[in-house]
């Protein structure tokens, strides 16, 4: 077991630097590229010149590239281009706010899911069941682009004018942290996940329901309940556990979405902002965190998944 | 020592067997609602210049509301205009020739990476399965976004960029799909056998495995198509789709997402346009499930 | 329960007029039709017959458990005289498991995988009785030893996947029998399980019969199993019960033409190929919405009479003088059983030819690497898998050379290592003159592939379901070089079909049109499209209905014969070895440990495990006296096997150290009839055949 995490995080790492050396030759491989969207297309070749030779931009590029690492792993990405900050300065704060937003997306999407797809897949074809299929077949095909204005539209427009009641239309935030400004984006993240999150958990539950081990624990004469709980659940939910962790990958492209739809001021519409921008420092730094974000819970994932599972964990 | 014939099947062409295959979506009203959407769409996008009511790139009185009459007092603006005075219904209907161009195409280039893939590292195993799928590993465990943001913040929007990192972000899923379809077929008895007989590879990943693997294939395929849909239209939607004044389904929301507290139908019904598309898509895909698991 | 519980002494369970049927698109499949049924306390029914007779549908139905889209149409249960129906859901939940207990085919699929046995095991008696935790685990510890598996407490703190097969039914078993109940359901309970096994499993089955006094329904399409632990026994064919007796009427006085035909396809001791060859039912099972009006055996029967076996309302008849014995055929009493002799499928007279493969001192070694802490701390990472260990055999012109072994002896990667898709790690296989242990299949010529070719076990697997059948044999035929041209080939694909018997329109089918018996033909004669001069067969009949598997085995003799074909036969199946092979090659953890001729093989003096297996299988033969010899402990793991001889962990007959440390010499009591085995020449001369031919049909019933 011990031998398995340290594989899995060793993998972890590994794809780190591989993550890490593309970005950085997508990137900064084009000195002069660097040079231009660092001091402006306004800028003398001469200034250019100067800022690369000032900046070690003439070294060889493993040089370069052991440098940039380095200085990555400590947490310094240089200064913002756009911001005039250092990177991680701005970049703390937006990752906290998009904490708090996906944490909530997730726990409502992983709680909504989980219910629906247990009870769907307890009764394979039932008429329950194919509500449940189809409903999440629908809420899995409106995007998010296109739920938050619809949505918008309903809480902010028609709800207002009809019943005198709404959301706020934008999580900007502008006085301070509000409540009542994250349900809108939240929603819309639930919205578009709990349906593969139920989808997945309705098919292992069927399939753990068909198994040859619940006739047993029925025949055996133990109460439904007791079939459900004991012997059904824990062997249904190892693979549904997965995909809410590989989730969290998922959620991280549906923040960049919402967060830029309802101006919600998180690590999402900062990437954004920083790519639209050609803000090459800190897209560098959005991208490592996202991906370290990805590997670190499919590492988690991988982990917790041989851990649930006695077949794999004493064998 | 004869055994009972079942029946006597007369000799099909490999058309009429694709026909006969197709038609038992039939079998599935989910599938059938999911087909129908889609075919809507694609006679719509094939008789654009038909059906819509203006070009898409003329002005008129802007944000007309739904059924409002255009400039020449005659004409109708069924689903109103936009902020420019553009009219949406026939910016619907042109966009949706983009989507069914590009969200097919792109899907298809990943296929053609992503199939020979996995089937190189499911049937070869050993180190070829390792690189590829470290590779692919890697480019999954970019957040999908991200990954589009920036290979298109790098090299540009455009239709064909757009081809290229969705070829370049999905070849690694499908990849994995088929190298998992193709750990388990190769050890059927019909690979097993013609492997003794001395076949070459090529042909047993060609002829013996990959056919077997065209059910999930089919399924995962409509899935993709959705999901490419999707990815189009955030790509406009983030103004990093295909560059204006084309209609283009993303884009036009979020020209108009500022407007939405009081002209909502504006992006609405460019919302309704793309979800139903990609439900078509999902729905297809469940029916196409759900059938062959049947038999 | 409140029905007289354990007081009540009229029947435990009656099935009157029991009809099952199951609810599909296609409309209502009948399972089971006018199935009846009475069982004593006590006493053991077996229910026997092919694939889809509805055997495990009635255990089902029994336990009232039969699926969504499965119902009872007709008739009734009684369990200890009370409708199955009129129980409520309570009722009924307090009766499984507590009263009704029931064994599985696959005994790992029966258990949680994420729970340990333990857990699993106490939950039966905390659901059904009112007792603490520490006594449920007594009792748990207490019936896991009854059932006779070592070191209890352990088995208890386990998951399944830790223990083996066998182990695993033992533990389903003693879930079965925690609450003591009057009913014991085994469906196939062996049917996964190694012969060796089985037969500990089976010994397991008789003692409970008789220590607990439990009624048993014994599910199994072996009549051999059936005549070791039933008294009486159903034979069921295609829904119907079509004859039911004591299992001595049915075994020696069958009245029915299907029971009979049943017994002529068992390759039973005194079946041979020559003189007494297996008769195969002709035809194949009716699938169940196309079954024929009247008597559903009818189009297979050889005494159909039309206008007597298609009318409806074929109802049981009684055997005069035998109550209990009845049957359901119209004319059983016309037939003349003594003056009918059907032709038998076999293979005349062969004279066995040059040595056309000759394998010398074969080795075969895996590498695997172990990655777990304890092999790095010993530094051992790799380890070697002896898959095959100085294997030598010859094989000759038109013999049919037979490959023995229980799972993981070795026989498979055998065959991959003659196909060329392995290589050997040392040794010799000399193929028609020449050394191919090095070659790979690629660097095999054409003509050198298409000589030797094999037929696979599994026939679902053995045809590519995307291709028609023509196509495929096409493709061999045109690799092999045998002809190129277009017309030629498509000549030689019809060949092959007559020469297996198939219509030839079947060229243009897909498998999935095929019944299994059809692919298997199919897979004969892609076997023979480049004219082999040696086959390797890896169980080719083992996954076919009984009535089905006579007729392939006979057809392949048949083309035996007529190419002058070797043929090496890889099986597990003693029975059908007996009846089939010239010469046989018993193997144990990679190695051979006997061979001979068959006869050799067969008779003293035997291998020890070769005396085990024997006595292993299940004969259906009422006349025939066993030795019985059951083997204890599993099977070593072939990554670890025990040093001296393989087979000193589980051998009977172990004489001492020297068994663990030195690696038996070969003892030939006759040239060519090589036994690996320290036993003295006194000990395999004291040795006594297994199976004994008795002169009076013996009792089965009488133990």
């Amino acid at each position: 077991m011990l031998i398995f995490i340290a594989r899995r995080i060793g993998t972890m790492v590994l794809t780190m630097l591989v993550v890490s050396l593309i970005l950085f030759l997508l990137l900064e491989i084009n000195v002069e590229g660097v040079a231009i969207k660092v001091l402006g297309a306004f800028t003398s070749d001469q200034q250019r010149e100067i800022w690369l030779e000032e900046n070690g931009y003439f070294d060889p590029l493993p040089l370069r590239y052991a440098r940039w690492v380095g200085n990555a792993v400590v947490g310094d990405f240089g200064e913002s281009v756009r911001f005039k900050v250092p990177v991680s300065e701005i970049l703390l704060p937006r990752i906290w706010s998009t904490a708090v937003l996906g944490f909530w997306a997730l726990l409502f999407a992983s709680a909504i899911g989980l219910f629906l797809g247990v009870i769907a897949g307890m009764r394979e074809g039932s008429k329950l069941d194919r509500t449940v299929s189809v409903g999440s077949i629908v809420t899995t095909s409106v995007p998010e682009f296109a739920s938050a204005p619809l949505l918008s539209a309903l809480f902010v427009f028609y709800l207002p004018q009809t019943i005198g009641w709404g959301l706020p239309g934008t999580s900007s935030m502008s006085s301070g942290f509000d409540w009542v400004q994250l349900i809108l984006p939240v929603m819309v993240l639930v919205l578009y996940d709990f349906g593969y999150i139920a989808r997945m958990t309705r098919a292992s539950m069927a399939e753990v329901m068909m198994t040859h081990y619940i006739r047993t624990a029925v025949l055996k004469g133990l109460p439904y309940g007791t079939v459900i709980r004991k012997h059904a659940l824990r062997n249904a939910l190892i693979a549904p556990f997965t995909v809410i962790m590989l989730q969290i990958n998922w959620l991280l492209s549906g923040v960049i979405v919402v967060e830029f739809f309802f101006a919600y001021k998180g690590f999402g519409s900062l990437l954004l902002e920083a790519s639209l921008n050609q803000d090459i420092f800190l897209i560098e730094a959005c991208a490592m965190v996202a991906v370290f974000v990805a590997v670190a819970t499919q590492t988690l994932a991988d982990i917790g998944y041989t851990y649930l599972n006695p077949r794999i964990r004493f064998s | 020592m004869t055994e009972e014939a079942i029946s006597v099947p007369h000799r099909e062409s490999a058309l009429l067997r694709l026909v006969k295959g197709a038609a038992l979506i039939r079998e599935s009203w989910v599938g059938m609602v999911g087909l129908a959407i889609i075919v809507f769409w694609a006679l719509v996008a094939l008789f654009a210049d038909v059906v819509a009511p203006f070009p898409p790139n003329a002005t008129g009185i802007p944000m007309l509301a739904p059924g409002g009459a255009g400039l020449d007092g005659t004409s109708v603006h069924w689903l109103g205009t936009d902020q420019l005075g553009r009219d949406i219904l026939s910016r619907i209907i042109f966009g949706s020739r983009q989507v069914l161009l590009y969200a097919p195409l792109a899907t298809f280039c990943a296929y053609a990476v992503g199939v020979p893939m996995g089937l190189a590292a499911g049937y070869r195993r050993g180190i070829t399965d390792e690189v590829l799928s470290f590779i692919a590993n890697v480019i999954l465990s970019f957040p999908v976004l991200v990954l589009y943001i920036i290979i298109i913040a790098t090299i540009g929007a455009s239709g064909i960029n757009i081809v290229i990192a969705v070829t370049f972000a999905s070849a690694p899923g499908i990849m994995r799909i088929v190298r998992g379809l193709v750990l388990d077929l190769r050890n059927r008895e019909y690979v097993f056998a013609a492997e003794t007989r001395g076949e070459p590879a090529w042909r047993i990943m060609m002829i013996e495995i990959l056919p077997n693997a065209r059910g999930p294939l089919i399924v995962d395929a409509c899935l993709r198509l959705g999901y490419v849909i999707i990815t189009i239209g955030t790509l406009g939607f983030l103004g990093l789709g295909l560059p204006p004044p084309d209609p283009d389904w993303g884009k036009m929301i979020t020209e108009t997402r500022q407007f939405i507290t009081i002209f909502p139908h504006m992006a609405i019904f460019p919302c309704i346009a793309i979800s139903s598309l990609v439900l078509g898509f999902n729905l297809l895909a469940d029916g196409l499930r759900e059938v062959s698991l049947r038999d | 329960m409140d029905n007289g519980g354990k007081d009540y002494d009229g029947p435990v369970l009656e099935c009157k007029n029991l009809c099952i049927s199951y609810f599909t698109r296609a409309g209502e499949i009948p399972a089971v039709i006018d199935f009846n049924m009475t069982l004593h306390q006590g006493e053991s029914i077996g229910l026997v017959g092919e694939s889809g007779c509805g055997k495990s549908t009635v255990a089902m139905a029994i336990m009232q458990y039969l699926g969504s889209n499965g119902a009872i149409v007709g008739g009734e249960v009684l369990y200890k005289g009370r409708d199955l129906s009129t129980f409520s859901p309570e009722e009924l939940r307090q009766l499984r498991g507590n009263e009704i207990a029931m064994v599985y085919q696959e005994p790992m699929a029966s258990l949680n995988p994420s729970m340990t046995l333990g857990r699993q095991l106490m939950e039966v008696p905390l659901c059904h009785e009112n007792i603490d935790e520490k006594e449920a685990y007594d009792r748990a510890v207490k019936i896991l030893s009854d059932v006779k598996l070592p070191d209890p407490e352990r088995v208890m703190s386990v998951y399944p996947h830790q223990i083996s097969g066998g182990q695993q039914q033992r533990v389903v078993i003693a879930m079965a029998l925690l609450s003591n109940p009057s009913l014991l359901l085994l469906d196939e309970p062996t049917t996964a399980l190694d012969v060796t096994v089985e037969a500990g499993i089976v010994e397991l089955i008789g003692e409970i019969a008789g220590r607990f006094n439990t009624s048993m329904v014994y599910i199994s399409h072996n009549l051999g199993l059936i005549l070791e632990t039933c008294d009486r026994v159903n034979v069921m064919y295609s829904g119907v019960v079509v004859e039911h007796g004591s299992v001595a009427e049915v075994f020696d006085q069958m009245r029915h033409p299907y029971t009979k035909g049943l017994f002529g396809c068992i390759p039973l001791p005194g079946a041979d190929k020559t003189a007494h060859p297996l008769v195969p039912i002709r035809g194949q099972l009716p699938l169940p919405h196309q079954r024929p009006k009247g008597c559903y055996f009818g189009p297979r029967c050889d005494f159909f009479e039309a206008g007597t076996c298609d009318q409806e309302n074929l109802a049981m008849t009684t055997v005069p003088d035998e109550p209990g014995h009845t049957v359901r055929c119209r004319r059983w009493q016309q037939i003349d059983w003594d003056n009918y002799h059907p032709e038998g499928v076999g293979a005349g007279e062969m004279e066995a030819g040059e040595v056309v493969l000759s394998i010398n001192n074969m080795k075969k070694y895996y590498e695997i690497t172990d990655n777990s802490i304890a092999a790095m701390i010993s530094g051992k990472r790799v380890r070697h898998v002896k898959a095959n260990e100085s294997i030598t055999f010859d094989a000759r012109a038109c013999e049919t050379v037979a490959v023995v072994g229980e799972s993981g002896c070795g026989k498979s990667t055998f065959a991959k290592v003659l196909m060329g898709l392995e290589t050997a790690t040392d040794g010799m296989v000399v193929f028609n003159g020449k050394d191919i242990s090095q070659e790979e299949v690629q660097d095999r010529t054409p003509a050198q592939i298409g000589s030797m070719q094999m037929i696979f076990q599994n026939p679902f697997d053995t045809l590519n379901p995307s291709h028609t059948v023509g196509s495929q044999l096409a493709r061999v035929i045109r690799k092999f070089g045998v002809e190129t041209d277009g017309d030629k080939v498509e000549a030689r694909v019809m060949e092959l079909l007559d020469l297996v018997k198939l219509p030839r329109d079947f060229a243009r089918r897909r498998p999935r049109q095929l019944s299994g018996g059809q692919k298997q033909r199919v897979g004969i004669a892609r076997a023979f499209a480049g004219n082999p001069s040696t086959v390797v067969a890896d169980e080719p009949v083992s996954a076919l209905d009984v009535s089905v598997q006579a007729a392939v085995t006979g057809l392949l003799m048949d083309i035996q014969k007529t190419y002058r074909t070797t043929l090496i036969f890889i099986s597990h199946d003693l029975s059908l070895v007996r009846y089939l092979a010239d010469r046989v090659v018993v193997m144990y953890l990679g190695n051979i440990v006997e061979q001979g001729t068959t006869d050799e093989v067969f008779s003293p003096p035997y291998h020890p495990y070769t005396e085990a297996l024997l006595s292993a299988v299940p004969i259906a033969d009422t006349s025939i006296n066993k030795q019985r010899i059951i083997l204890e402990g599993n099977l070593p793991s072939v990554t670890n096997p025990p040093s001296g001889c393989p087979f000193n962990t589980r051998c009977p007959r172990k004489i001492g150290e020297i068994c663990e440390t030195v690696v038996p010499p070969v003892f030939e009591p006759i040239p060519g009839h090589q036994i690996a085995c320290h036993l003295s020449v006194e000990n395999f001369q004291a040795m006594q055949p297994v199976i004994v031919q008795a002169n009076q049909p013996a009792s089965p019933a009488a133990e």
